[in-house]
């Protein structure tokens, strides 16, 4: 701690920081611009001007960037000082000169951090009597609006995309005072994280397409806090509501989590939940007629035994209710035998004691990565932002011994120059994190696993080595080994997406070699979906299991929640499994397959409609908030229908209706693998001096009108019986508790930035830590998880192609997909094939080959990539139209054109 | 007594004062320009919607009487796809007319709403939209704002340079 003096009050203040930090840190406002916690500081826009003293007799002192002076012991400063303060004031006139006047068109304004800026430095009135300089705007895609006019050069769009994100076209253009920031030429935007320049733009340039379509100020949103359903990683957002749809998704800060950014697939995927094909209305087969839904349901579920398919998409809650409701011996995973084998596997590594299992902000400070059979950018995105900062961040480890802080960005940057991290990437194909990799692999899944364990090998020489390796690829092992071994953080990712078990040996052989005593290799796994985790801790049997009980034809009743089946396996058996039922029950919230095969349907909530918890890939159970109530009364969330059903069939009593807190206990009590999931938010009856924190800002507006068309006298507002969030916007005005912050605003920061002051510190955690819990995973027993050999050398076969599947950020996820702009993104079906391959088949790029996988035909289009190596295919994974493959999977492979 | 007989005098010389008191309905009441009633959407000089979907007289509105949706159209020109006012609420205190950024919304010199059914105090942008430029005629918004809807193009503004050519270098 050091002591600085701030018009003269004395402050105890952490050193190593800069200005700007600290005095937002201590809650002073300061206004800025290019400055952001996650990308430091580069003096460019002049903002946050303060006065700095020789000593306490000074008088008259110097101007300097509050984000360009560190902190020192017995430093004197002024913010508030006259000179200083009209130096910000003139400078947010410099900048406003050429703003357009825009706000009322502008999709930023009520969130716009130029807004409140040039409020908080008391410029009201335009001075400038001359024309203001102009720009032609660019088309970037389906995700961003481009409003170039109203450009302050910040440059923190480019800082984010190229320097951070490792985005290759958004750049700056032309010179002085007509800079420009955008494309070469119109085009969409390619990085995966573009969407956060809305975020990161201080003012409107870039702004959220899929909100414009349907565009809501943020005052105007009903908002709560909110778990991102679209993969493993469980990034923190924000959902907000307007008129019964859901409008936007913002990023919600989680320090140990997603810090400040998102991936596309997250920020856009929403729009399912506005999905005209919803299931709106219970609906009963056509040969039940005649009796309604508590007939049919009651006579369903007392006549004969029933069986429950849960889903690694649905809540913990959810599961678990399917789970009473059928009986624990009857209670199924809904995923293929394969892959609920990796995952308990993957349990059973994370719960050895051998290996550390890193949060998602950990694996931001590895020093050597190794990435094992994975693509992150495509099966968890946000984890290959955090790897490219791994990659950025390792250098300056070097520079610590020099005097540039670590916080100066554009010095320490000059300073490494192209110096990089160590990443080592082993996959079938190229990756987008293989060009700031050290060195890339391209080899069938069997191979890859067998590098893992020449690894091991390199690093323990006790572990067994692979035979008949070639030497170059030997080398390669060795020289990753060493790495490895000399690393003081090494992390190594892995995970489900290549359906490959001997990988993720591997990768758990490495941790173990790893291993000193006390020091633990970080080991993150990439799993398949939002809640895999979660329900592979309930440790039922898989769908495969499923349907072996099935035929045995004990089951009158199917109850399948929230999962398509034929997505999990190929389409006849699944036609089999259903006809061995009488009756089938299916909850979902979309149209599916599946769904037509139910007899009763029942609608159930997304994300944004109801409440629940879900388990991370680090098994870090967070909670999800419902964000609005619906208007049609039938959608309510899983749970609460499963358990309802309970009582049917057990005697209806009302009384016992659960609510979610209670639900919660009785998991914890019935599975102690789950202990601290009832801890991951504050329970429905906490309260902030007896007030509920209210979901909607105090400017809320049309409350007395938005109604009205309907019925002039206004409706009670809908309660909400499960959280402590109201659906008003009366309740507490203060900081609510972090899992429980339902939007960012604080009196004049209106906009996102205004989440430091919900930090302990600018850029830190959350006051109160970071949300989430990570379970222990105590009393469960893994067996025979760790052991495994080692696999031989993948081989070209004659007559069938061995597939790969290759999984696609915008595409491979059953829900976001159903988002137009995600689907606009989303790429077609191809069999992808190394050239030698295709010339044996007399194919060239685009041509149309036909795939015999078991029973199944598909027509695809050849797209060449030549690292693949020969007699192996990759198949796009998950896409709608190509569901239904049980991986590994071979396949025969004809050109019909021949 | 004197402020007795003070009293009655000053009552006896009101008797020859102008009267006050008019017989409406027969006799309509004159109203100033910026009377504070009724309120209208109103258009620009080249009869396009002014109102631009900003949610500014929402947000002002101390009843929380307004309720509107913005959308666009293919020129990506803003207007409310739906306009709501609940009469039965408001006050007319005029604070939308105030935040009003492009003198859509304003208040006329009307007050004679009344109805026997409260839901016909709920009037859609329909009953709101009126065919005139109201009390500030001649401004149109899409003129002087920085962005190009289908008004005007970029820098054909009223204060505005020609865009800039982004591949010159020249000062």
């Amino acid at each position: 701690m050091v002591r600085i003096y701030i018009d003269q009050k004395p402050y105890d203040v952490k050193p190593g920081k800069n200005l700007l930090e600290t005095c937002l840190t201590l809650g002073l406002d300061l206004p800025y611009f290019c400055w952001h916690p996650a990308m430091g500081s580069v003096g460019a826009c002049r903002q946050c001007a303060v006065k700095v003293f020789k000593d306490e007799n000074d008088k008259a002192g110097r101007l300097v960037m509050a984000c360009m002076e560190g902190v020192r012991d017995n430093m004197y400063l002024s913010v508030n000082d006259t000179v200083a303060h009209d130096f910000r004031s003139q400078n947010i006139e410099w900048l406003m000169s050429n703003h357009p006047h825009d706000c009322a068109v502008c999709d930023e304004g009520g969130s716009c951090h130029l807004q409140d800026m040039t409020v908080m430095t008391g410029h009201a009135y335009r001075r400038f009597r001359f024309p203001k300089r102009t720009y032609q705007n660019q088309y970037l895609g389906p995700f961003l609006h481009h409003e170039m006019n109203r450009c302050i050069q910040c440059y923190r769009c480019v800082r984010f995309y190229k320097d951070y994100a490792g985005g290759k076209d958004l750049d700056v253009f032309a010179a002085h005072n007509h800079v420009y920031f955008g494309r070469e030429k119109d085009g969409v935007l390619e990085n995966e994280f573009s969407g956060n320049l809305a975020e990161v733009c201080p003012t409107g340039v870039f702004t959220d397409k899929t909100l414009r379509e349907h565009y809501t100020r943020k005052w105007d949103m009903t908002m709560a806090p909110s778990v991102c359903q679209h993969c493993s990683l469980g990034c923190n957002i924000i959902a907000g509501e307007r008129y019964g749809a859901l409008r936007q998704i913002t990023n919600r800060f989680n320090g140990a989590v997603n810090g400040y950014f998102i991936c596309d697939r997250g920020r856009y995927g929403y729009e399912f939940v506005n999905d005209p094909d919803r299931v709106r209305q219970p609906v009963i087969h056509a040969e039940k007629e005649g009796r309604n839904l508590f007939e049919s349901l009651s006579g369903i579920l007392t006549e004969g035994k029933l069986i429950g398919i849960g889903s690694p998409r649905a809540s913990l809650e959810a599961n678990f209710a399917l789970r009473r409701l059928v009986g624990e011996e009857n209670f199924y995973q809904g995923i293929p035998e394969n892959e609920a084998e990796l995952l308990r596997k993957i349990l059973a590594i994370q719960h050895s004691g051998h290996v550390h299992t890193p949060s998602l902000k950990e694996t931001e400070y590895a020093d050597v990565t190794l990435v094992l059979g994975e693509d992150p950018t495509n099966s968890a995105p946000r984890l290959a932002l955090a790897l490219r900062q791994a990659v950025r961040t390792k250098p300056l480890e070097d520079i610590a011994g020099s005097n540039i802080p670590l916080w100066n960005d554009a010095a320490i940057r000059e300073m490494i120059q192209d110096e990089k991290g160590e990443l080592f990437m082993a996959y079938p194909v190229n990756t987008k994190l293989d060009e700031i990799a050290s060195g890339a692999l391209h080899a069938a899944p069997e191979d890859i696993a067998r590098f893992g364990f020449a690894i091991a090998h390199f690093i323990d020489g006790h572990a067994p080595v692979p035979e008949g390796m070639e030497p170059q690829t030997l080398e390669s092992a060795r020289r990753v080994a060493d790495l490895l071994e000399k690393a003081e953080r090494p992390l190594i990712v892995s995970g489900t997406t290549l359906f490959n078990g001997d990988i993720i040996q591997a990768a758990y052989q490495i941790g173990q070699a790893l291993e000193k005593g006390e020091r633990k290799a970080a080991l993150c796994f990439v799993l398949p979906e939002c809640n895999s985790a979660g329900l592979a801790l309930m440790q039922a049997p898989s769908l495969a299991m499923a349907m072996k009980a099935a035929e045995t034809g004990k089951f009158a009743t199917a109850v399948v929640l929230e999962n398509d089946l034929y997505r999990r396996a190929e389409r006849s058996e699944v036609d089999r499994f259903f006809s061995t039922f009488e009756n089938c029950i299916v909850l979902d919230h979309l149209e599916n397959d599946t769904a037509r095969r139910a007899t009763v349907l029942i609608p159930t909530a997304t994300f944004a409609e109801g409440e629940g918890t879900l388990v991370n890939n680090e098994e870090r159970a967070q909670r999800f908030f419902q964000v609005f109530m619906p208007k049609n009364e039938h959608i309510r969330e899983s749970w609460r229908w499963l358990d309802e059903f309970r009582q049917f069939r057990d005697g209806s009593r009302p009384d016992e209706l659960r609510e979610l807190d209670n639900l919660l206990e009785e998991l914890v009590s019935a599975m102690p693998q789950f202990k601290g999931a009832e801890m991951a938010a504050p329970l429905s009856d906490f309260r902030i001096n007896g007030q509920r924190i209210p979901r909607e800002p105090h400017r809320f507006s049309g409350r007395t009108a938005m109604l009205a068309n309907v019925a002039v006298s206004e409706p009670k507002p809908p309660e909400d019986t499960d959280s402590p969030l109201s659906f008003t916007m009366e309740g507490y005005r203060g900081l609510p508790p972090a899992p429980l912050t339902p939007f960012y605003w604080s009196p004049g920061w209106n906009s996102g930035q205004s989440m430091h002051k919900y930090q302990s510190e600018a850029g830190g955690s959350l006051r109160g830590g970071d949300p989430g819990v990570r379970l222990s995973g105590d009393g469960v027993h893994f067996s025979n998880g760790l052991q495994g050999t080692i696999p031989s050398a993948f081989k070209r076969q004659d007559n069938e192609m061995a597939l790969v599947p290759l999984p696609h950020i915008f595409g491979s996820d059953e829900l976001s997909v159903r988002s137009s702009s995600v689907e606009g993104r989303s790429p077609r079906a191809y069999i992808a094939l190394s050239s030698l391959d295709a010339e044996r088949l007399h194919a060239a790029e685009g041509s149309i080959l036909q795939m015999r996988i078991g029973g199944q035909v598909f027509d695809l289009p050849v797209t060449l990539k030549n690292e693949l190596p020969e007699g192996l295919a990759g198949l796009p994974y998950n896409l709608p139209s190509m569901s239904g493959i049980t991986w590994p999977a071979k396949g025969v492979l004809t050109n019909t054109a021949l | 007594m004197i402020s007795l007989l003070r009293s009655i005098g000053l009552i006896f010389l009101h008797m020859f004062r102008k009267r006050e008191t008019i017989q409406y309905p027969e006799e309509k009441v004159v109203l100033h320009p910026r009377w504070r009633g009724r309120i209208v959407l109103t258009r620009d000089p080249d009869g396009g919607e002014r109102c631009v979907g900003c949610y500014l007289c929402a947000a002002a509105c101390p009843v929380d009487c307004i309720s509107l949706q913005a959308t666009e159209d293919e020129h990506g020109r803003r207007y409310p796809a739906f306009f709501r006012i609940n009469f039965s609420r408001c006050i007319f205190c005029g604070y939308c007319e105030e935040a009003c950024p492009t003198y859509a919304i304003q208040l006329t010199p009307d007050f004679e709403m009344g109805e026997y059914n409260r839901q016909n105090l709920v009037y859609e942008k329909e009953d709101l939209l009126i065919d005139s430029q109201g009390k500030y005629p001649g401004y149109n918004y899409y003129k002087v704002a920085g962005l190009s809807a289908g008004v005007k193009g970029k820098g054909e503004g009223a204060n505005e340079e020609p865009p800039v050519d982004i591949r010159s270098l020249i000062p």
